[in-house]
């Protein structure tokens, strides 16, 4: 218990910042909807708008919980949108082609880790660079998955496959429980072993590492894989949750959420340090601004500038030049008062 | 070769100069060529968005059917989603001197130049499905659309019909902010309902015309409003509205009975919730716009008379009645 203390301490006070945008935003639903904090329990299920933040924003968890690590090796994956979409296309089309649904998981899953393995020839053995590397992917993909749903919905009625966004593991949504079993498993073997310092040292600096002894393609390669792995999964989850593959919209965007969640995570896009717990939690952040947005009853209109401006203010808040920056203004401001 | 070269002269030229200079001559082969042609049957070229969804999968197919059926030749051209292919399609069809062209633009403006070469080489265009903006409305034939203003007064009507006098506190899933068609739908479906004093329009959220963003939506809608205060939902296509009447049967609610909806598209997939009873009504956007601008196009041939410059398809309302026969019919289509 107490080294259980003394690992996860450190780790929360470096979350500050993040647990503090989280609690912000969560104050934020309470006054758009009041009883937002109400927890029931129902039919062993929890209930309620906590709840129902962590189950919408499992997809750019796992997401997030893939990024991480590819930007960390100065990297980063456009490419986990389209995955979700094409393993999600998959799994409907197994499922209905008569395959057992564990096949069909299989299946889905497969595809995304054939999918990290692409990008991850392609930056760790040809040297693309990864922007260009996975942007292959993200343009051709979408085709892929409507290739496979032949431009449909597909719709499937397999009770397993559908219980992968609406079955309860205690007394959770199953979608909340992988993703955060995926952070945990994740955080733990990058963590426990040497794998989240040699990420590390591949993203800072790539060919003192690699004279160092770290096998740096291998590296690249299992971030890119991981992260294929993760977008599989959230393909799963956003399939099952509407009951069919949906090729066009499916996961349509949000690798720029994945994305944004690391950098509010205060993951750089230089690379170097990382911290998937940090990374959820900033996914966290923004699911949480976005049903506050949904539930506030304004015009449509809006919802995009909010998000905007929400994000554009922590990220200033966050930069390296800012903080000198308000201390010079509240020095300023002090000064006044002492003068006065 | 020699209408190849006629159209490609007279679309990138002025073809005054070219008349002049007696290329008359080569005109009257190209229009000689015509006449044969309608012996043998029509040669039509169908430059098409894409195939983004059940719908458009269907128009296309009926544009087959219906090619087949009247004995067109259809030459077609999937645009994947990009103007500067659809402008390759239409001077190709041009090269080829079909016998006139259906086109469905992926978006409004920049038809003038291909649309002029088209009119230059004397090939009648039909606008499928959209509209585009143009000072010169004489470039095309006429436009065969739905009337989406109207699809959302139909939608209201139907609502008003239904809850007769009760009071009915509405929520809407939107399309996605910005289109037109959104602005319609919301116009028509707001027009239809201010005459009856007892419906209110008490929520609406964009669902960006996705199941997964529908489903999202009408979450927070249940949540926000007070629980059993939702008489009705009204979703801008059908897809979201899908979506959200799996969130209102995993809110412990029945959709069709405790929430009405009524939605606007007519995929299969809402004629069978309708026949499942988990739905109340849908306004169909007709699928069948190819075949309707083959009759414009026969006709016109036969008589010369110019259409109207705008045809427009009716916005049915289907209700469960007919839903499970509708669902069979078309679950092959889309």
């Amino acid at each position: 218990m107490n080294a259980l203390i003394r690992t996860l301490a450190p780790r929360l006070k470096a979350a500050r910042p993040q647990l503090a945008l989280l609690i912000l935003a969560l104050l934020v639903n309470v006054i758009v909807a009041p009883g937002f904090l109400d927890l029931r329990m129902q039919d062993g299920r929890l209930f309620g708008g906590l709840i129902d933040i962590l189950n919408r924003g499992a997809p750019v968890m796992l997401l997030a919980v893939g990024m991480a690590p590819v930007i960390a090796t100065r990297g980063i994956d456009l490419s986990v949108g389209v995955i979700m979409a094409i393993s999600g296309a998959v799994a409907a089309a197994a499922v209905n082609a008569g395959l057992a649904w564990p096949l069909a998981l299989l299946a889905a899953l497969a595809t995304g880790l054939v999918c990290g393995l692409w990008n991850g020839l392609l930056v760790a053995v040809f040297r693309l660079q990864p922007i260009v590397a996975t942007l292959i992917l993200m343009v051709a993909g979408r085709g892929i998955a409507q290739l496979v749903t032949e431009g449909r919905i597909l719709t499937f009625t397999e009770p397993h496959l559908i219980a992968v966004a609406g079955s309860t593991v205690a007394a959770l949504p199953l979608p909340v429980v992988l993703a955060l079993a995926a952070s945990g498993l994740t955080g733990l073997l990058v963590r426990a072993a040497a794998l989240g310092l040699f990420v590390e040292a591949v993203g800072t600096n790539p060919r003192s590492s690699r004279l160092a002894g770290v096998h740096t393609g291998l590296v690249l390669g299992t971030v890119y894989v991981w992260s294929g792995l993760m977008a599989a999964m959230a393909g799963l989850i956003a399939a099952a949750d509407i009951r069919g593959a949906d090729a066009n919209n499916a996961g349509l965007w949000l690798e720029l959420d994945a994305i944004l969640a690391v950098v509010i995570g205060g993951t750089s896009l230089y690379g170097g340090r990382f911290s998937i717990g940090r990374s959820v939690l900033g996914a966290l952040v923004l699911q949480a601004m976005r049903t506050a947005i949904l539930r506030a009853g304004l015009p449509p209109e809006l919802n995009l500038v909010l998000m905007a401006l929400v994000v554009a203010a922590v990220l200033t808040q966050q930069s390296p030049a800012f903080r000198p920056l308000a201390a010079r203004l509240a020095a300023r401001l002090k000064n006044k008062e002492a003068r006065a | 070769m020699k209408t190849l070269l006629t159209s490609r002269m007279l679309g990138n030229r002025s073809g005054k100069r070219l008349l002049g200079m007696g290329t008359a001559v080569l005109l009257g082969a190209l229009a000689a060529g015509c006449d044969s042609g309608d012996k043998k049957g029509l040669t039509v070229g169908f430059s098409q968005i894409g195939s983004e969804s059940g719908w458009r999968a269907a128009e296309t197919k009926l544009a087959r059917q219906g090619a087949e059926a009247k004995g067109i030749t259809l030459k077609f051209s999937d645009a994947q989603q990009r103007q500067e292919n659809q402008i390759k399609a239409v001077r190709s069809f041009i090269a080829q001197g079909v016998d006139a062209i259906l086109l469905a633009p992926v978006v409004s403006s920049g038809w003038d130049e291909v649309l002029g070469e088209a009119k230059a080489a004397n090939i009648p265009v039909i606008l499928l499905d959209r509209q585009i903006d143009t000072p010169n409305v004489d470039l095309y034939l006429t436009a065969v659309t739905s009337d989406t203003i109207e699809e959302g007064r139909v939608a209201g009507r139907w609502l008003a019909g239904k809850v007769q006098g009760r009071d009915c506190r509405i929520v809407e899933i939107q399309g996605t902010v910005g289109a037109s068609l959104v602005a319609n739908r919301k116009k028509g479906f707001e027009e239809a309902i201010a005459t009856a004093p007892n419906l209110h329009l008490v929520r609406t959220q964009s669902g960006e015309f996705t199941r997964a963003k529908g489903k999202e939506v009408m979450e927070g809608f249940l949540k926000a409003e007070a629980p059993g205060s939702i008489c009705a939902v009204y979703s801008h296509n059908d897809d979201m509205m899908i979506g959200a009447i799996q969130a209102i049967k995993e809110a412990g609610l029945k959709p069709g009975t405790d929430i009405l909806t009524v939605s606007i598209d007519g995929v299969p997939d809402i004629f069978k919730a309708m026949a499942d009873g988990d739905a109340n009504a849908t306004v169909e956007l007709a699928p069948d716009m190819a075949p309707r601008a083959y009759d414009i196009l026969l006709a016109y041939r036969k008589d010369h008379a110019p259409p109207p410059k705008w045809v427009q398809t009716p916005s049915k309302l289907y209700e469960p009645d007919t839903a499970a026969a509708e669902y069979a019919r078309r679950k092959d289509l889309y």
